[in-house]
């Protein structure tokens, strides 16, 4: 506090610099920022789009008739096929995350700024599903609704909102004390106003951190599924889907497993220095 | 104790009831019908198949039937084998999900601890940051990548294991082991990182404490400072991760076996749910769920008995 008063600069400014001065968290930052960009425009700059059978071409070497990372069995160029993989699951992972970020927010909040009864009852419910297996449930629900990219977005985010409500509520407890509470209550807005006015905005920090590391955890969870066999469907296809192929096929064409788990690491492990530097950066505690 | 053993109880028995309930009206709302097979059933028939299952039924009556069936210890039949029921599937499959998880554990915990110890006794020198970089790389690289690359170095290329398989009977001690390497350190491995990373956090704590501190005083030589008393303290946490932790490994194990061909609950469960065999996915996360639900439970008597500053109330 003293730190940014003297100097006049802003939270977050502070916590910009300071993120930049983490060397692995910059490091993530530009391996995600890498695989954002060939994700999002790299599909259009190949000869080859990721669903076309080429009949030639099957289980074709990298480097060989024109394709970077090989072909598959059914001769579509991998490199197009890891882009697009790799499109979904960061699609997944953010849309996901939203949807876990929306319920988690709102009900750690609300559990917070209410308290008493209400708190003790929200707290206990999220205890209670905190200590079950999730992945099962998800299964279950891909099981019984059938395999549908919009229920997994849905799914994964429904049970992994949990740790965000319980960070949530525990800011909102410190926060409800301070006076701008205490004005904006004096000055006659409703609970709800004081919500989503004065507390959310107040809790960006924690959450922006936890988001990055939802993210991974969430990319994980739908290729955990896609590597089972229940996740997105043919010839659409994911981080997960990729390596479940490659490892029917490792025997003969290593590189259909090697490449997918290189983009799998390299996407989750720049993902988790970055939250890790987030966390360092914006967590008042070290400075 | 008797009284906070008493108020988990009252948590956990609606906890599981919780699950029983989701699990029957999710598998109610499904579409379609585990019988609809290549053929199409005739209607007779469809109807005496349906009524042999008490499919007919009002939801409600079924509903208490398959509660009332829970209570019993009775998760109905299978609904694809038809000669088993679904508590039969579940004990063909335990000894080897139970060998498999239970040894994966033991590595994680042991190997964890070890490391943890070396990284904080050695801080900020070459092996912590080994240790450290291989937490991070266990925490963030999953076992469906792990497994794969490991089969692939190690079997496929070296040879030096086999790829996939179970043991059977008749086989040397070691080539029987041999199977069971690669799936207990895929499944241990993330465990143990995060183990390590937690001990080498409480032993540095522990390691500046006063206790440890009075115990250097007295003239201890060091390996019964780091041993007998450091260590104590510095594994506690460890203990609230329990829960977490079988909760990983009872994840992991549906990769693990798949990949593996290992027969046990991990495998029936995907098979199962990849079949629509609906009375067995939920047999299955019933049964984990009162699992994790009960290791929980004995997590936090465990923390109280061997911490006396925590009070249950």
């Amino acid at each position: 506090m003293a730190e940014a008063a003297a100097g006049g600069r802003s939270l977050w400014e502070d916590a910009l610099r300071r993120l930049m001065g983490n060397k692995a968290a910059v490091a993530g930052l530009v391996v995600l920022g890498v695989l954002v960009v060939a994700a999002l425009i790299g599909p259009y700059l190949l000869p080859f789009s990721y669903d076309a059978i080429n009949k030639d071409d099957t289980w074709a070497d990298p480097l060989t008739h024109g394709h970077l990372l090989g072909a598959d069995p059914l001769g579509r160029d991998l490199l197009a096929r890891l882009l697009v993989g790799l499109r979904v699951s960061l699609g997944v992972g953010i849309i996901a995350t939203f949807v876990s970020l929306v319920i988690g927010v709102a009900w750690g909040a609300t559990a917070g700024f209410i308290g008493g009864k209400l708190d003790e009852a929200m707290m206990r419910i999220v205890d209670v599903l905190y200590s079950l297996p999730y992945m099962f449930f998800v299964i279950l629900l891909m099981t019984v609704f059938g395999r549908n990219l919009v229920l997994m977005f849905v799914a994964i985010g429904a049970v992994s909102w949990l740790t965000m409500a319980r960070i949530v509520r525990g800011q909102t407890l410190a926060l409800k004390q301070r006076e701008f509470v205490e004005a904006a209550r004096a000055a006659g807005l409703s609970q709800g106003a004081i919500i989503f006015r004065h507390i959310i905005p107040n809790l960006l920090g924690p959450v922006v951190v936890y988001v990055t590391l939802t993210i991974p955890g969430v990319i994980m969870a739908e290729s955990f599924l896609s590597f089972l066999g229940l996740g997105v469907q043919e010839p659409l296809t994911s981080l997960g889907s990729l390596i479940s192929i490659g490892n029917d096929e490792m025997d003969l064409s290593p590189w259909m497993l090697i490449f997918p788990c290189v983009v799998m690491v390299l996407t989750l492990g720049a993902l988790n220095f970055i939250g890790d530097g987030l966390r360092d950066a914006l967590d008042p505690k070290d400075r | 104790m008797i009284r906070f053993l008493f108020r988990r109880l009252l948590t956990a028995i609606p906890t599981l009831f919780l699950v029983v309930t989701a699990a029957f009206f999710m598998m109610r709302a499904a579409p379609g019908s585990p019988f609809d097979g290549q053929r199409r059933l005739a209607p007779e028939v469809e109807r005496n198949v349906m009524a042999k299952y008490g499919l007919n039924k009002p939801l409600g009556e079924q509903y208490l039937t398959y509660v009332g069936g829970v209570l019993h210890g009775d998760f109905g039949p299978s609904l694809k084998y038809k000669d088993k029921t679904v508590l039969q599937m579940i004990g063909q499959g335990f000894p080897a999900s139970l060998m498999i998880g239970g040894l994966a554990m033991a590595l994680a915990t042991v190997g964890g601890i070890f490391l943890g110890v070396v990284a904080a006794l050695r801080r900020n020198r070459p092996a912590d940051y080994a240790v450290m970089t291989f937490a991070i790389l266990g925490i963030c690289i999953p076992t469906f990548v792990t497994a794969p690359l490991l089969v692939l170095i190690l079997a496929s290329k070296l040879g030096l294991l086999p790829t996939a398989g179970w043991p059977i009977g008749g086989q040397s001690l070691t080539d029987a082991a041999s199977y069971l390497v690669l799936p207990i350190l895929v499944l241990g491995l993330p465990e143990m990182a995060v183990i390590s990373r937690l001990t080498r956090s409480g032993m540095i704590e522990a390691m500046s404490s006063n206790y440890v501190r009075t115990a250097r005083a007295r003239g201890l030589p060091e390996h019964v400072i780091v041993l007998r008393h450091a260590l104590r303290g510095a594994i506690l946490p460890l203990v609230s991760y329990l829960g977490p932790a079988v909760a990983g490994i009872v994840t992991g194990s549906l990769i693990v076996e798949q990949m593996f061909q290992l027969p046990g609950i991990g495998r029936y469960f995907v098979t199962s749910a990849l079949q629509r065999d609906y009375t067995v996915v939920m047999g299955v996360v019933i049964l984990y769920a009162g699992l994790i639900l009960v290791l929980n439970l004995i997590a936090d008597l465990l923390y109280a008995a061997l911490d006396p500053r925590v009070r249950l109330s």
